[in-house]
């Protein structure tokens, strides 16, 4: 498999809820089109949450992947 | 899905400002238009010079629950950072009760400029479209 082409980590372990989701929001608003954003987040919220803002806010889930203690969420900002 | 969320903080302690805060970010987040109603203690906590002093914890946390929030405040970021967060991404207005206003003798320019107006119960309802959360 093709690895996916991260533009931009962000950190947010440690973080509570709705921390991680703020921190991708932001990011992503302020990333162009077609960028890849990775968010680590170790709050069990954002299984849930990121997901959610995801499909509502009609960007891209490329990929969650399950680590040690933290989830990495891969999104890609569609629009 | 974009009913308005309606939220009438009575509260005035750090962690049933953060619960609310967590809802307005959530509600914005999701799209949804938040309108917020500043009574009593809640009101008196938006006072520009001591926002972001401590507010204490409701009664029920005890002495345990106080300190888990006291740790979770050292990771996350404040209510008052919450709500502004939740302004840039979504339609969330933050309304001071008049009455509360007059009782605890506080001016417009004593507000953090979170706070957009200053309204009546009556101009309140008429905004809301749905039932209303009471913290």
């Amino acid at each position: 498999m093709e690895a996916t082409q991260v533009q931009e980590t962000i950190d947010a372990r440690g973080m509570p809820c709705p921390g991680p989701l703020m921190s991708l929001i932001g990011t992503i608003r302020r990333s162009e089109v077609g960028t890849v954003i990775e968010v680590l987040s170790s709050d069990e919220g954002s299984l849930t949450d990121i997901p959610a803002w995801v499909s509502k806010a009609k960007q891209e889930m490329v990929e969650i992947v399950t680590e040690d203690g933290f989830t990495r969420f891969m999104v890609r900002k569609a629009r | 899905m974009t009913e308005t969320i309606s939220l009438a903080l009575f509260s005035g302690t750090d962690d049933k400002l953060t619960a609310a805060a967590t809802m307005a970010t959530g509600a914005a987040a999701m799209g949804r238009p938040v309108k917020v109603f500043l009574q009593f203690w809640a009101l008196d906590a938006f006072r520009a010079d001591r926002i972001t002093k401590d507010h204490g914890v409701a009664h029920e946390a005890g002495p345990e629950g106080a300190a888990a929030l006291r740790r979770l405040d050292e990771k996350g970021v404040h209510w008052s950072e919450l709500l502004r967060q939740a302004k840039e991404i979504g339609d969330v207005e933050i309304a001071a009760c008049a009455h509360s206003m007059e009782m605890l003798a506080i001016g417009r320019h004593d507000l953090d400029p979170l706070v957009d107006d200053v309204i009546g119960i009556a101009a309140f309802m008429a905004g809301v479209n749905g039932p209303v959360v009471f913290i």
